[in-house]
């Protein structure tokens, strides 16, 4: 499991208005490429001295994969995180003012307390 | 010494921006009280007539990252800019840049550490709304040089409650030692109940609107002990799980002291979330 490998995802993608609308279109490919490129890269560092050893879980590439928000949350994805990159692929979509995020609460509403550990 | 003149705790709503200054059919029908309630806020930050302000707010995982992620955060630069792309996109924010007061960021780093806390600092920092957005609300000019203070609220294992309320003592100190008569304002923005992403967000009030009446009660009363008593990390999940940036009110509680009761209050019950402004003035207010 790498919680924080699926949070650098949400991050990386969510400040790149270029790799948001990728992965709004091919979510599948995204991740594959994501993946395999830029999973190891430290983000403060040349590319040469990338990290070894991070890959997703099959329940976590299916999840991003997916566009799964709810199993993403399931997962213990930071849920900001999840529902800032969620709400600038999808709201568009919707016609209320706040539709798409009163969906994704309800999609959400079998969960109860304690929710799933968010830590890293 | 410096002198603290004006002690501010809020919520930091992203969407005040764009509310307050959309119109027509764009403008929702909250809009014109939350601008009034807002301008009265103002008013006691105006009054005390400030020449420096500390900042205190939460990065929002902008700069601050999980492979490197400090628990205090000192910002040390003659400028910060302000807001990303993402606080543009989804709330509307203006990009900023705002003059920091580095001599004062020097003096709360510098004895910051030796009062005990292992402050982190950075010399290059692009600010975000927790601190844009009391710009906006309460100096919209934004014309006077800051103290960025960031707190981790938001990506575990957090600092115990107990040690924000000490952070906020001490900040207290280290501007009242501060060797310069500038006229220093603390203000800190945080949140009541608060759901972000889970099943309880986007509701027509904060998740728990006794809990928010409760913390109101603490705040505007300094009753720091009785908040510390019933308060913990455990705790905070149950009222929303974005509810850790009570912590950031509890740190101004400490700013404004034990049992000091808070000279300005008000609240605003919105969707998602309630609004709340406090204001301290720690020696009154001239001529009054």
């Amino acid at each position: 499991m790498s919680r924080y490998l699926v949070d650098k995802f949400l991050f990386t993608v969510d400040r790149d208005p270029a790799l948001v609308e990728r992965y709004r279109e091919d979510p599948v490919g995204t991740v594959a490429w994501w993946e395999a490129e830029e999973a190891n890269r430290l983000l403060s560092c040349i590319a040469d001295e990338r990290s070894t050893w991070l890959a997703f879980d099959d329940a976590e590439r299916a999840a991003l994969a997916g566009h799964d928000y709810r199993a993403l949350f399931a997962l213990g994805a930071h849920p900001f995180l999840t529902l800032t990159l969620f709400i600038a692929m999808f709201e568009r979509d919707h016609d209320e003012p706040l539709g798409f995020q009163r969906e994704y609460a309800q999609r959400l509403a079998d969960f109860s307390l304690p929710y799933p550990d968010i830590a890293t | 010494m410096a002198e603290l003149v004006a002690v501010i705790a809020s919520t930091h709503h992203p969407f005040y921006y764009r509310a307050s200054t959309a119109t027509g059919d764009d403008r929702p029908p909250f809009a014109d009280e939350w601008v009034r309630k807002i301008e009265a806020f103002r008013e006691t930050l105006t009054r005390a007539r400030p020449d420096v302000l500390v900042m205190v707010g939460s990065d929002h995982f902008h700069q601050l990252w999980l492979d490197n992620m400090p628990q205090f955060l000192v910002g040390k630069a003659p400028f910060y800019d302000a807001n990303w792309y993402n606080e543009e996109r989804e709330f509307g924010l203006p990009r900023m840049t705002l003059a920091g007061q580095e001599d004062l960021s020097a003096h709360v780093l510098r004895h910051g550490l030796d009062a005990g806390f292992d402050l982190a600092f950075s010399n290059e920092l692009r600010i975000d709304h927790s601190i844009t957005c009391p710009i906006i609300t309460l100096r919209p000019q934004a014309d006077l040089p800051i103290v960025p203070v960031y707190t981790n609220i938001f990506a575990p294992p957090l600092p115990q409650p107990s040690r924000f309320v000490q952070l906020g003592r001490t900040i207290r100190e280290l501007v009242e030692s501060w060797p310069s008569d500038r006229r220093v304002a603390v203000i800190g923005t945080g949140h009541l109940s608060l759901e972000l992403g889970g099943p309880r967000q986007f509701g027509p009030h904060g998740p728990d609107p006794e809990f928010d009446q409760k913390a109101v009660g603490w705040i505007a009363g300094g009753d720091i002990e009785e908040c510390l008593a019933e308060v913990s990390l455990e705790s905070l999940h149950a009222p929303g799980n974005a509810t850790h940036g009570f912590m950031d009110f509890m740190l101004m509680m400490g700013v404004a002291g034990e049992g000091q009761k808070a000279d300005y209050v008000d609240t605003y019950d919105l969707f998602h979330t309630m609004e709340a402004y406090f204001t301290w003035y720690p020696g009154g207010i001239d001529g009054e």
